[in-house]
């Protein structure tokens, strides 16, 4: 699965990253305590997670993951945007909770 | 082959360029052909030594050094030192602020997986003086 193709099946909104829709999505994490995703993330992942500072692209970088989406509502500011737009990592927005999300693209993920 | 050493400076409570050091890190490893099941590790140890100079100390830096054997990872720091090194090394340990930890920082984590991911891992710790965390990654003959 492509991560341009989650954006359709999940409902998000791109706010930054378009260079890198392009990226293919291997498996996923949800969590919030960044050691944790450091430790336990896969690359080519889709991270979903409550946080939307600017330190979260960074973290996505080192893990060479292939998108972010922010769950429940929250809300990146525009320099975490521009660290994004620069890194090629899209970034996505939900209102939805990571369980929700999770749950919709196991269902939806054909391929 | 001769030893590279590249040098990045670390500023205290700066979230928006923390981690770039070791995006650079993995960049210049990755140029080399290092391993990736290296470069990974390297990842979590810089980015974790990072940000605990960002969060606990005040400016620091993190040094690369790269011998014909060996990765070196040595992050340095001016900051408050820490008073018992065995309790900060333990699991979930940790004095991070309220305001650091809605940020998802100060799971106690760091220490830990730095010493766990690294081949060689030093701490050593003054107080009122500073903290140097020094890791090795072994890479075989280049
Ligand atoms: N460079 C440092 N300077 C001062 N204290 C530090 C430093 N690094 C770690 N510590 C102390 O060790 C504790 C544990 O560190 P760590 O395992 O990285 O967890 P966390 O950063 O999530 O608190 C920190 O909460 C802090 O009290
Ligand atoms: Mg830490």
């Amino acid at each position: 699965m492509k991560v341009k193709d989650l954006k359709e099946q999940l409902d998000l909104v791109l706010v930054a990253g378009e260079a890198g829709l392009g990226q293919t999505i291997q498996g996923g994490y949800c969590g919030d305590l960044l050691s944790d995703v450091m430790a336990n993330a896969t690359e080519h992942c889709v991270w979903l997670t409550v946080q939307a500072h600017q330190n979260i692209v960074a973290v996505a970088v080192l893990k060479e993951m292939a998108a972010i989406i922010i769950t429940c509502g929250n809300t990146p500011d525009k320099a975490t945007c521009d660290t994004a737009d620069q890194e090629k990592i899209p970034l996505f927005l939900s209102e939805r909770s990571a369980f929700d999300l999770a749950w919709a693209l196991a269902r939806s993920d054909t391929d | 082959m001769g030893s590279l050493v590249k040098i990045f400076p670390i500023k205290h409570r700066d979230f928006i360029h923390a981690g770039k050091p070791s995006i650079e890190i993995k960049n210049i490893l990755k140029t080399l052909n290092t391993p990736r099941e290296i470069i990974r590790r390297v990842a979590v140890c810089g980015y974790e030594g990072e940000m605990n100079v960002v969060m606990h100390a005040r400016n620091g830096q993190i040094r690369l050094e790269l011998s014909n054997t060996m990765i070196i990872i040595k992050i340095t720091d001016k900051g408050p030192g820490i008073p018992d090194i065995d309790q900060a090394m333990e699991k979930g340990f940790s004095t991070a602020l309220d305001e650091f930890r809605e940020m998802g920082f100060g799971a106690g984590m760091g220490l830990p997986n730095m010493k766990k991911n690294a081949d060689r891992f030093e701490i050593r710790s003054t107080p009122e003086k500073g903290t140097t965390v020094r890791m090795e990654f072994a890479t075989g003959e280049r």
